[in-house]
């Protein structure tokens, strides 16, 4: 288990400053934007980074409400936490892209609005959790994570009826990027993945710890009571 | 009793508290007058501009007053431990979350019965589309904040400061459906595009939602 960590840490760190040498240096300029399109080899990895993550949070709650186990229940939390994370640099990144390249910070467009609306409602999921009494916190976070994935297509299926501005998608698009370009994007996606699942991890271990210590002080306020 | 029979139980009750003392439906109506009122002094109330801003002035002035009958709905219960009684009775859960939503239903309704001559009148509102249609599309639109604001004042009953939890769980969820109000209700009062789509996205919330509402209300109401 430890020995596990340590290996992924290194394997995070190798991988992070690969693929920053590659995005910052080996990777081609672009032609009309020139060195500012490189923040999209940190934006797409975020982005794709982040969805994985808050579709792991939807299967992690679901599979709570069926099995009422506690890990899914940290899973769920855990991953929601890391993924607004990821969500904020996408919505970091993209204005100061767009900034120069289109002229403005912000526009109302599928593909961010749809970013900015999941952001949200993974913010009032995390609110949630603040606020609510410890014992029944996990089920109603699990209802409301499923509330926000069946969400999800009708967001896209709303906003997609306004006219997009976003540059189309680059993997399954019509766009065609530069074999070399590809190849920095995976090789970034893949260190993102590393780092999330590295700070997801650290973070499942100080919840378990967390909550262990809570346990063990209600038991102990339980006991002096007694006495 | 059957399961509508506890579902008419229920709603009839609440109607008839709300008759009564009329708490939920004084407040929203004095509500929504004040956003009338204030809104009107962010713009410039000509017919022309009004009808491009009023879709969604008005669903956010309902939206925001449905948020007090919404908040009200199970706090009620709480008092003389209603909702405990409930929990352990045999009714199924989903009759009382039904009646519940009814409720809100009718309330939510009342309101905008009441509120839109005054919206037509400060905001000199005139259709140019076919305005049959903002009769369903008020129906769907309030049908989608009722269903999930009964649905999320139940989860924030749960937590510390539940007044402001509603909100915050409710809207973001709501996007699409508001989205889907104010566009449709705008293309009408247009005549611009048409509102099909707008109805359509509408009609899907509203059967997702309600499915899944009735699917997860008795988890809601039984976690412990």
């Amino acid at each position: 288990m430890k020995r596990g960590f340590s290996i992924l840490a290194i394997v995070t760190a190798l991988l992070l400053s690969f693929a920053l040498y590659e995005a910052l240096i080996a990777a081609p300029t672009e032609r009309t934007m020139g060195d500012v399109q490189r923040i999209f080899y940190y934006h797409v990895p975020s982005a794709w980074t982040a969805f994985v993550l808050f579709l792991i949070n939807f299967v992690a709650s679901v599979v709570f409400l069926i099995r009422r186990d506690t890990k899914a229940d940290i899973l769920a939390l855990v991953t929601a936490e890391v993924g607004v994370v990821f969500c904020t640099v996408v919505l970091a990144t993209g204005p100061i892209w767009a900034r120069p390249v289109w002229g403005i910070w912000w526009t109302w467009d599928l593909r961010l609005t749809l970013t900015l609306v999941l952001w949200l409602i993974y913010v009032s999921y995390l609110v949630l959790r603040r606020f609510s009494a410890s014992s029944q916190t996990p089920v109603l976070a699990a209802v409301l994570a499923i509330f926000g994935a069946l969400d999800v297509p009708l967001v896209y299926f709303s906003i997609w009826f306004f006219r997009t501005q976003h540059p189309s998608p680059v993997i399954g698009g019509g766009g065609s990027l530069d074999p070399r370009m590809a190849h920095v994007l995976l090789i970034n996606w893949a260190a993102f993945l590393c780092l999330a699942w590295l700070v997801c991890w650290t973070r499942y271990r100080l919840e378990v710890v967390e909550r262990e210590v809570e346990e063990a002080q209600a038991l102990e306020s339980l006991l002096e009571d007694s006495r | 009793m059957s399961f509508f029979g506890i579902t008419r139980a229920t709603l009839t009750k609440d109607v008839r508290l709300e008759w009564r003392s009329k708490d939920a439906i004084n407040a929203m109506l004095f509500f929504s007058l004040l956003v009338v009122v204030i809104f009107s002094f962010s713009f410039d109330p000509t017919a022309e501009e009004s009808r491009r801003i009023a879709g969604g002035l008005v669903w956010v002035a309902f939206l925001f007053a449905a948020i007090v009958a919404l908040n009200q709905t199970w706090a009620r219960e709480l008092r003389n431990q209603v909702l405990d009684a409930y929990r352990v009775s045999p009714a199924p859960a989903n009759a009382l979350f039904l009646a519940k939503a009814f409720g809100n239903f009718i309330f939510v309704t009342v309101l905008e019965a009441l509120m839109t001559p005054l919206f037509i009148v400060f905001y000199k509102l005139r259709a140019l589309g076919p305005t049959w249609e903002l009769l369903p599309i008020a129906a769907l639109g309030t049908w989608a904040l009722v269903v999930n604001g009964t649905f999320f004042a139940a989860i924030s009953l749960r937590t510390r400061s539940r007044e402001i939890m509603l909100p915050l769980l409710l809207f973001p969820i709501s996007i699409p459906a508001l989205l889907g109000m104010v566009n449709a209700t705008t293309a009408i009062l247009t005549g611009e595009g048409s509102a099909r789509f707008w109805i359509a996205l509408l009609v899907a919330y509203d059967v997702v939602f309600t499915i899944a509402c009735l699917l997860l209300f008795e988890t809601v109401l039984e976690a412990e």
